[in-house]
């Protein structure tokens, strides 16, 4: 009844092809925009800031990094933590060595480091296709950690190899409170998002998109398969560069590679995957899911000892958490291998006929 | 349902204006390991003109069209197109001259709608580069618009417009094979190559087809070169065929000298040779 | 000299080691085309499943019938609520619900039996054999040598069984494809649970030597993921290769970390496999042992 369409025409192909071409997922938008950047800062406890949201947004890019490469490219990457390691060294090292650096300039250049590596551990690629190219960027994980390790320089050298992250100023105004740290990493997201979105409904993403069904035909089309996908490469070690050195400037505080193992590799894989493999729906819906599950489940452990006094010891809490992530991986691979975002896409189709049934 | 039903009127070479020599092979010969696909078949397409290919099963025909697009690189023999000579030709200089195909199997990009597959067809044309594009306002929207134009001239073209946001993996087989030829045809190509274009098709479905093929031949000039089993259409419609067996050609002229051709009647018989 | 000899037998005993992990991830993949990523979850669940029942009083003797019937058991539940739901489903789809397995086990097994590591006692020791280092001077571990002889012994007893035998052969038609092997009546389901049971016996035995080597520990699941360079080495069908492929990844990685360790700082064993591996995929991107993949169009 509220979500209909009718007399919502779409006379130009730029009505179209929109983001949001219904009208009520526009104003949808905005009421959510509004909360994110109003209500949000203005009733939230630093605890939601600090273990809830930051680590939220910052998921939600390194998920579009890897949906880039793993959902709309098809090359599956278990790398993704070790492409965020060296965007936070960057943005390290940029902004101790070259005096004056604006933070956000250290962070795109973070960025571009990360594109760099990606682009270098991306050129098998070309030679080897599915799992084996996942072992390949295993390769890339684990000798990544262990360069930022062992090479002094890139943690100027410090003896306890736990490098505290510098303060965020930008043109003066120092963003060190939680709620500041939120809204810059808030705006950081919703314009790359936008740009990831863009890209995906433009002739790159379509590339990329034929490259992962059939290459071989994306080839005799005119595609250039190695463009297309170091292409990939470096558009996903971006955003994950980014996501990298906001993890490290905005949530952790300290630069150090023990943040960047595999485990972390393997939490934005389970956003992407239960989020829904290529989109950008997806990576806000997985990294939120991600993100809320241990909460949700401390809460609820807790719940259950106070109400029907049924304890359970901490140490179980944390395999309960893997359980329940593998045993929802499996899940939505049976039952729903598009994820969230689809579920979320048939939800909206019965939406538009309720309260009719079909 | 198509509004006319009139019986396909296929148009002579004379009036469908063939002109000059666009494609040559000569002495073609492709060879995988042992197994030799092809040997020293030499021929020629003329601008504007439909030629099949035709020959049992095996006999190299889809063979013949990866050498000529690019996916296969012969070992001996040249191929010169529109003057150019070479040896081989990469897919994508291929596309990039003005060849486009369709294949046996279908090769959609199932992940994709029709427009998105269709719109891949035009990617050649479209130059806004990847930071352009995740700007979106500026050159990258208004390529995207202009090459959305064309597209939907061949959506319009091919009748597809009803299904044009579906998913192509939902289609039935005969609307993907559209689909497949209306990416092919978005490339707006000098020569287009079609691999069995009415396989599995049922008898009206092959009309459409065959109405469609010729009209992109007729609007557009377009030349076509079209692997066929069925008989009936590869007389109508084309203007020379060529003919394959065991990787060797055994014929080469109009549709009747084929027809009489004891050798290619002695093929299709299965008589031991 | 006997210094090279010494890391190099080293290095190659342990190779037999990742050999057995890998061979867990061949017998799966070759009878039914699934990457199981959840292999070394299975090797450190057996591993602990063992020495918790050890704890909890069970003789030697008793534990380890128990131990492979727990593993069977897991097979059979595997395969009935993972890879029934996703039969026909593309190969990707089904490693990634490998991963979610691996993690499903690995959370299951700290949760039964707790996260503390724990010895494990195999009545052999590690240590060096005593007439081998009074002849030549070098140290062979006597604990290596005993786990080169059973893998040895499993992986012929494993070759012959795929070759020489009627399910063997059943298996190899499954692993081709499973329509035509249905369409013959071979039953794909029961196939299915005697391969991943037969893989998790397996696990139980890479466990129980890994184990007793270094420690029952989650660490344990990293060593599965060093299986990882031996199957890209040694192809991911062939029970040879495995073998093989464990061996070139055991005695390299030992080699490297000695010889080209010190000048780089060490700790090279982590990462060198891998990329030995890449490095080798780039020239041959089916492995020694595997099959050129040809794609008709």
């Amino acid at each position: 009844m509220f979500y209909r369409e009718a007399g919502q025409f779409k006379p130009t192909y730029d009505a179209d092809s929109a983001i949001f071409p219904i009208r009520q997922d526009r104003i949808a938008m905005l009421i959510i925009l509004g909360i994110a950047y109003v209500a949000i800062p203005l009733f939230a406890s630093p605890y939601i800031f600090s273990a809830i949201m930051i680590p939220f947004l910052i998921g939600t890019l390194a998920a579009i990094g890897l949906n880039i490469l793993t959902g709309y490219c098809g090359q599956l990457s278990l790398g993704t933590a070790a492409f965020m390691a060296v965007g936070a060294f960057a943005s390290y090292n940029f902004m101790l060595r070259v005096p004056g650096m604006p933070i956000l300039l250290a962070f795109a250049g973070g960025g571009l480091m990360a594109a760099g590596v990606g682009i270098l551990f991306g050129l098998p690629s070309l030679r080897i296709r599915g799992f084996y190219l996942a072992v390949a960027t295993l390769a890339a994980q684990f000798f990544i950690l262990w360069f930022l390790s062992k090479v002094g320089w890139v943690s100027n050298y410090s003896s306890s190899g736990v490098i505290t992250a510098q303060k965020i100023v930008i043109l003066g105004y120092a963003f060190d409170t939680p709620p500041a740290k939120y809204l810059l990493v808030l705006s950081i997201v919703v314009v790359m998002a936008l740009a990831a979105k863009n890209m995906a409904r433009g002739n790159v993403g379509r590339s990329w998109m034929a490259v992962r069904d059939m290459d071989v035909a994306a080839e005799v089309i005119g595609i250039r398969l190695m463009r297309a996908k170091l292409l990939a490469f470096a558009v996903s070690s971006f955003y994950c560069g980014v996501a990298g050195a906001l993890f490290a400037y905005a949530f952790l505080g300290t630069v150090e590679p023990e943040a960047y193992s595999l485990d972390l590799s393997f939490r934005i894989l389970f956003m992407v995957i239960i989020g829904g493999v290529g989109t950008v729906l997806g990576s806000f819906l997985g990294a939120a899911f991600v993100t809320l599950l241990p909460v949700l489940l401390s809460v609820s452990v807790r719940f259950l000892d106070s109400s029907i006094g049924l304890h359970i010891p901490e140490s179980a809490i944390s395999n309960l958490e893997l359980m329940v992530f593998g045993g929802l991986i499996i899940f939505f691979l049976i039952v729903e291998p598009h994820g969230l975002a689809r579920l979320w896409q048939i939800g909206k189709e019965k939406l538009r006929l309720w309260p009719f049934p079909h | 349902m198509r509004q006319s039903e009139t019986p396909l009127q296929s148009t002579t070479s004379s009036e469908r204006n063939v002109g000059d020599v666009m494609l040559k092979l000569d002495n073609i010969s492709l060879a995988f390991g042992g197994v030799k696909a092809l040997t020293d078949i030499s021929f020629d397409v003329r601008e504007r003109e439909i030629r099949a290919i035709i020959g049992p099963n095996g006999a190299g025909k889809s063979s013949m069209l990866n050498v000529i697009n690019g996916v296969y690189r012969p070992q001996h023999g040249t191929i010169a197109f529109r003057g150019s000579v070479r040896h081989d030709m990469n897919t994508h200089d291929a596309a990039a001259h003005g060849i486009a195909r369709t294949f046996q199997n279908i090769a959609l990009f199932r992940g994709m709608s029709v427009l998105d597959n269709i719109m891949t067809g035009r990617n050649l044309k479209m130059k806004a580069n990847f930071l352009e594009q995740a700007i979106w306002y500026g050159r990258a929207r208004r390529e995207e618009f202009a090459n959305r134009l064309k597209v939907e001239e061949v959506i319009d073209f091919l009748e597809i417009q009803h299904i044009r946001k579906t998913p192509v993996g939902r289609l039935p087989y005969g609307l993907q094979k559209r689909v497949e030829l209306a990416r092919a045809l978005a490339a707006e190509p000098s020569l287009l190559l079609l691999d069995e274009p009415m396989a599995g098709m049922n008898v009206e479905e092959k009309q459409d087809m065959c109405r469609f093929i010729l009209d992109v031949n007729e609007q557009y000039g377009t030349t076509i070169v079209l692997i066929e089993h069925d008989m009936g259409v590869v007389m109508d419609i084309s203007d020379r065929v060529v003919v394959l067996d065991y990787g060797k050609k055994i014929g080469d002229g109009s549709p009747d000298e084929i027809r009489s051709n004891q050798a290619v009647i002695d093929a299709y018989l299965g008589v031991a040779h | 000299m006997s210094f090279f000899l010494e890391v190099l037998i080293g290095g190659l005993l342990s190779g037999v080691m990742y050999s057995l992990v890998a061979l867990g991830f061949v017998l799966i993949y070759k009878a039914s085309g699934v990457f199981n990523f959840a292999q070394g979850a299975m090797v450190f669940f057996a591993a602990l499943t063992f020495v918790g029942l050890l704890e909890k009083g069970l003789p030697f003797w008793l534990a380890l019938p128990a131990t492979l019937v727990v593993m069977v058991v897991l097979a059979l539940v595997i395969e009935r609520v993972v890879l029934r739901p996703l039969v026909n489903q593309p190969q990707i789809t089904l490693f990634m619900a490998t991963i979610g397995l691996a993690f499903f086990i690995e959370g299951l097994a700290q949760l039964i039996w707790g996260a503390n590591v724990r010895g494990l006692d195999l009545g052999l020791q590690d240590e060096p054999l005593q007439w081998v280092s009074d002849q030549w001077g070098m140290s062979i571990s006597k604990f290596d040598l005993a786990a080169a002889g059973v893998a040895a012994v499993l992986v012929t007893s494993l070759a012959l069984f795929f070759n020489r035998t009627r399910i063997g052969r059943a298996l190899r038609a499954v692993a081709d494809d499973h329509q035509a092997a249905l369409a013959v009546g071979i039953p794909l389901q029961q196939i299915w649970a005697i391969v991943w049971a037969v893989a998790g016996a397996v696990a139980l035995v890479a466990g129980l030597l890994w184990g007793a080597r270094n420690g029952v520990q989650f660490a344990l699941t990293f060593v599965a993921l060093k299986a990882l360079p031996v199957l890209i080495l040694g192809g991911f069908e062939s029970i040879p290769g495995a073998i093989v492929g464990g061996l070139i990844i055991g005695a390299t990685e030992k080699l490297a970390e000695v010889y080209l360790g010190p000048f780089v700082g060490g700790g090279i064993e982590g990462w060198f496999p891998y990329v030995l591996a890449l490095a080798f995929l780039l020239i041959r991107p089916e492995g020694l042992f595997g099959e050129k993949i040809i794609r008709r169009i």
